[in-house]
Parts: structure tokens; sequence; C-alpha cells
């Protein structure tokens, strides 16, 4: 489904990305993770061809830079770190939005866009908030109208930055068992930039560890998340523990020298 | 799925809503009526609706005005209310575009240079051409060419610093083109000061009583322009998200602000040609209207055409009436009672819509 051969994405003279080759498959769920700073951020714009870059990008088989920018959002759908959330919009106002790639440039939403746009509404439990405006919104409801417009898009792939950066544990862990049911329910394709390497290992089928726009490990968790991969390419030490069939990431605070 | 589908009619749009629709509208007309009905000559409600009805080709209708009265009527007052309002339209109407393509609440139609370009070329039209020329036909071609060629010059400095998904780029661009021409104005102001009153009111604006013909001039213009906008003004709710998200949600970005720009800088320049640099009103309408509605720019947009033109409109019936027969400049009225009309707005609406 997502197919990388070579990426490499130059930002002022300096390869932010470097030679990334990866393959995503039909309802995968990736999570790139890597420390500030590794690229994460930088190739999913490239992916969704926000930013210039060479090597080979492909979707569903075809190349990205042959698809025209409409095509391309009806392809794929990103939930950016820090969405511009204007105040005045309301909540169905901002998720029709989502609908933009299915309009002709002069159109208007028809009964169609209005259906897609109630369904993911009515998903992220948004349905009594749709008249609401974002300005009023608490931090937890304005991501779910932003995931909610993610969903009205009807997109196979969803690239997701840091989605629940601002999230409390409870609300990230809602936002990510959504995620995980939609992709279930609908084949979704998600790839994620994730901080929180234990809800990485919760959710993700497979990592793609990044370090200075290299990829440095991808696979499984159990085989990404090894306490030497961890303190060589973030300069953490941790423990990695087995919490049910799933790993968790613990930090181990430093030997105090006394 | 069944659930959704039951509140499909919950997910709207705040378009035009009836209610705001009908208000711009009444006041729209209200506006026209008071701006053909005022003046030095009163001609009379009755006398007029029967002249208007008489020019409908009504059957059994006939004017009772004079020949010199239906003159008044349909070769000054008439056309310079269509005037004000064209012009108050299409400034309102650009300001709001500009605001939106640039994500900049203080964003004018003469952001990108038209106004300074206007200037420079009605200033050396004054100058440079001789009287007779001047007045009716070259200072709006020439005013019209110089807003066109410095709006032109500040996409090359735009383009040219190769970052031309940058929509500040532009922004600094139209400053550093604005700064220039308005110095060569300043310079050739200044070598020919016997006509620096000419200049000067030109520059704080007035709706001329010219006849029909200004209004044939930037009539085409002034409609294209707000087909286009308005053609478009879903786009620019999008693009209130941002350069990144609008590409994300299939909008080509560049391609959409550039037929923005060059419709609201076209008819802003047709505009300030005839009327010269009318300030505040692409600030004051959207922003007035923003507020008190709330709206996106879905609805911003028409609600700025209609009641854009009406505000002018009733400006300029202040602008001729208030010192008759003195002109007062138009540019000093929308300040004068814009401002305080604007602060009572922001002090009602606080922690409101916007």
């Amino acid at each position: 489904m997502i197919e990388l051969r070579g990426v490499t994405v130059e930002l002022g003279g300096r390869p932010v990305v470097a030679a990334v080759d990866a393959a995503v498959a039909d309802g995968e769920w990736l999570a790139l993770i890597g420390p500030n700073g590794a690229g994460k951020t930088t190739l999913l714009r490239a992916i969704a061809r926000l930013v210039p870059c060479s090597g080979e990008i492909e979707l569903a088989g075809r190349p990205v830079g042959a698809l025209s920018r409409s095509e391309l959002a009806r392809l794929v759908a990103v939930v950016p770190q820090e969405p511009s959330t204007p105040p005045w919009m309301t909540v169905a106002e901002y998720v029709l939005l989502g609908r933009t790639p299915h309009l002709g440039p002069l159109a208007k939403e028809g009964a169609r866009d209005r259906d897609a746009a109630a369904r993911s509404l009515a998903r992220l439990d948004l349905l009594p908030l749709a008249d609401r405006r974002l300005g009023t919104l608490s931090g937890g409801e304005k991501q779910r109208a932003v995931v909610a417009r993610a969903l009205a898009q009807e997109a196979r792939i969803v690239l997701l930055d840091e989605p629940t950066a601002a999230l409390d544990i409870g609300h990230q862990q809602q936002a990510f068992d959504l995620l995980d049911r939609l992709r279930e329910e609908s084949g979704l394709t998600l790839v994620a930039a994730m901080h929180d390497l234990t809800l990485a290992a919760q959710y993700a089928d497979r990592m793609l560890l990044l370090d200075a726009g290299r990829v440095v490990a991808d696979g499984a968790p159990a085989d990404v998340l090894t306490e030497v991969m961890i303190a060589s390419h973030y300069g953490a030490s941790i423990d990695v523990v087995p919490v049910g069939d799933r790993l968790a990431v613990v930090p181990r605070r430093s030997a105090r020298h006394t | 799925m069944t659930i959704a589908a039951e509140h499909a009619s919950d997910v709207r749009v705040r378009g035009l809503s009836p209610v705001w629709a009908l208000s711009a509208v009444a006041f729209l007309v209200l506006s026209l009526a008071i701006g053909v009905l005022a003046g030095p000559v009163d001609l009379g409600v009755g006398a007029v609706l029967e002249s208007t009805l008489a020019r409908l080709h009504v059957p059994g209708v006939s004017t009772s005005l004079t020949p010199t009265e239906e003159a008044i009527l349909w070769e000054i007052r008439v056309p310079r209310v269509i005037l004000a309002a064209l012009v108050g339209a299409m400034l309102s109407v650009a300001g709001a575009t500009y605001q939106g393509v640039f994500r900049n609440p203080l964003a004018d139609p003469y952001l990108l240079g038209v106004a300074a370009g206007a200037g420079l070329g009605a200033t050396i039209a004054i100058a440079y051409l001789p009287e007779g020329l001047r007045g009716q036909r070259a200072l709006p071609v020439a005013a019209f060419v110089g807003g066109s060629v410095a709006v032109l010059l500040t996409y090359a400095v735009g383009r040219s610093a190769r970052r031309e998904r940058d929509a500040a780029t532009l922004v600094l661009a139209g400053v550093t083109v604005a700064a220039f021409f308005t110095a060569w104005q300043t310079f050739v102001q200044q070598q020919n000061s016997e006509t620096l009153q000419q200049v000067y009111s030109w520059i704080l604006g007035n709706i001329p009583s010219t006849g029909w013909s200004d209004v044939v001039l930037i009539l085409p213009y002034v409609a294209v322009a707000i087909v286009v906008i308005l053609a478009l003004r879903r786009v620019v709710d999008v693009l209130s998200l941002g350069d990144d998200e609008a590409a994300s949600l299939g909008i080509d970005v560049r391609r959409v602000r550039l037929a923005l720009v060059v419709a609201a800088t076209l008819g802003t320049a047709a505009a300030v040609a005839v009327s010269g640099l009318i300030g505040f009103v692409g600030i004051i309408v959207p922003h007035a209207i923003r507020l008190l509605s709330g709206v996106g720019y879905r609805a911003l947009l028409p609600l700025s055409v209609i009641i854009g033109a009406g505000f002018l409109v009733l400006a300029d019936v202040i602008a001729r009436t208030a010192l008759s027969p003195a002109e007062i400049p138009l540019g000093v009225v929308t300040a004068f009672f814009g401002a305080p009309f604007f602060a009572l707005v922001l002090r009602t609406t606080r922690g409101g819509a916007s």
C-alpha cells in the first residue's frame, strides 16, 4: 500500500530524512519512533507531498508525484501535530472541510457529504457538539474533532503526527482504542509518529526507528524496543517489561552519585 | 449507520442565514434610496419612483420631473450612488478575501502595493498631463495602470525569494514595493508642488460625479472579481486552516491563492482608480460582520459585498451633504464615522464571536 524507496528530504541543504526504504501493508499500524529531530514529522510530510523529496514514494501502486492534490487527499488524510482550529468554526463545519477532496473547487457539500460527516461525528461521539464553536472545546474534544475531520475525508491511509501529545492518559487511550477499532472496521492503514513508546508498543504492529533521518530498526515491537537500541538512539536507560502480550517501556532513574 | 443518517441533518454549515441575508439586502436598498434622494435639489420620493417606473417602461406611468431634474437624477445621482456601491462592495470583499488568504486579520485591500502604485499613477497624471486630458479619462487609467504594475512587481519580488509557498514573503514584498512607489510618488509631488492639493484630495478619496463613464469603466473588473471570489468562497474557509492543511485536504494552494489575489487586486485597482484611496472600509466592514454574526468566509464574503456597498453609499451621502456644497473627502468620512461604530461593535461583542 505504501512503498518508500530511497526517500531523502533535504531542508536547508541538510538531509533530514536520508535514504529511507520502507513498506506498509494495507490495514497495518506502523509506529514511527525516534528521538527529537529524527525526521519522523518530515517523513510523514514527504508521504503527504507537503515537502519536496527525492527517491520514490508509491501509494496504492501509484507514484505520489503523479497524483493530483485532490486524488492524493482522497487516498491520504493527515492529522497534524498542531492542527489549526479556527475558533469561530463549528465542529460540523470543521468536519465537513474533510469532504473538500470529494468536491470540485466550486461545489458545495451535498447530502452524501453531510452523511459522511455525520457518520464520523457519531463515531467520535461528537454529534452533541456539532454546533459548538471550536474555540469553546477542551483539548480532548478538539483532538476528536481533528480525527473526525480526517475520517470524513474517507481516505484509506491516515498519517498521524503525535496525535495524542496534548491529551491525558485516559484520552490518549480512548483515541488509540478508537483508531484501532476504525482500522479493524474500515481497513485503514495507520502511520503514526509517536513519542510514547509504551503506547506505541500497545497498539502498533510494527515499528520504524529513525535516528538522524535514517532507519536504524524496522520490525515488531519486541525486536525494536530493546534496552540496547533505546540506549544508543535515545540516550535513555530503560527496562522493557512484558505487560500481557505486549511490551511496556519503563524509564530507569540514573544511579545517584553520593 | 442509521443513527448517523438520522443526524445528517444536524451537520450543517452556517451559510447565509435568511435573517442576515434579508437584513443585509434591506440595508443596501435603504442606503441606495437615501443616496438617490439626498442632495441639494429635493426631488421627492414619489416623483423619483414615478420616474423610475417610467424608465422601466411601466405602461401608464410618466415622469413628473422637469428635464433638469431628470438629468440630476439619472446623470448625476444614480450613477454616483451606483459607483459608490461598486467601490464599497469591492473594497470590503477584497479586504475579507485578503484576510482569509493571508490569514491576517489586519490585511486590507492595499496590502500588496495597489494603493501606492495607484497613487503614483494618479500623481504622475496630475503633475505631467495637460489640464484637458487628465480630468475624465486619463486619471483613472493612470491610477489603474500604476496599481496593477505595483502588484505585478510585488509578485515578481515575492517569487524571486524562491519561497513561493510562504504567504508572508508576498506580504513583505508588498510592503517593499509600496515603500518604493510611495517614495517616488512623494518625490513627484514635491517637484510639482502646485498640484499638491489636487493630489492630496485624490489620495483622501471621493466618489466623482462623472455620470456613467466611471461606472462603465470599472464595472467589468468589479463584476469579474466579485464572481471569482464568491465562487471560491468555500475554499477560503479551507485556506483559513493554513497552507499545509489546505493542501492535505486536496487544495492546490498556490493556484487558488493566485486566483483569489488576482481577482481581489484587479477589482481593487479598478475601484481605487476612480475613487482614490478610501481607507478603513476593507477592514471595518468584514470585521464588523464577523464580530456580529460569527460566520465563516462562505457567508462573510457575500455579506461583505452587500453591506460594503450600502456602507459606502451612506458614507458618500454624508461626504456630499454634510458641508454642502463643499465635499468632505470620503476617506475622512469612512474613518470618522466608521471608527466609533467599530469601537462600539468591539465593545458589545467582547469575548464573543471572533
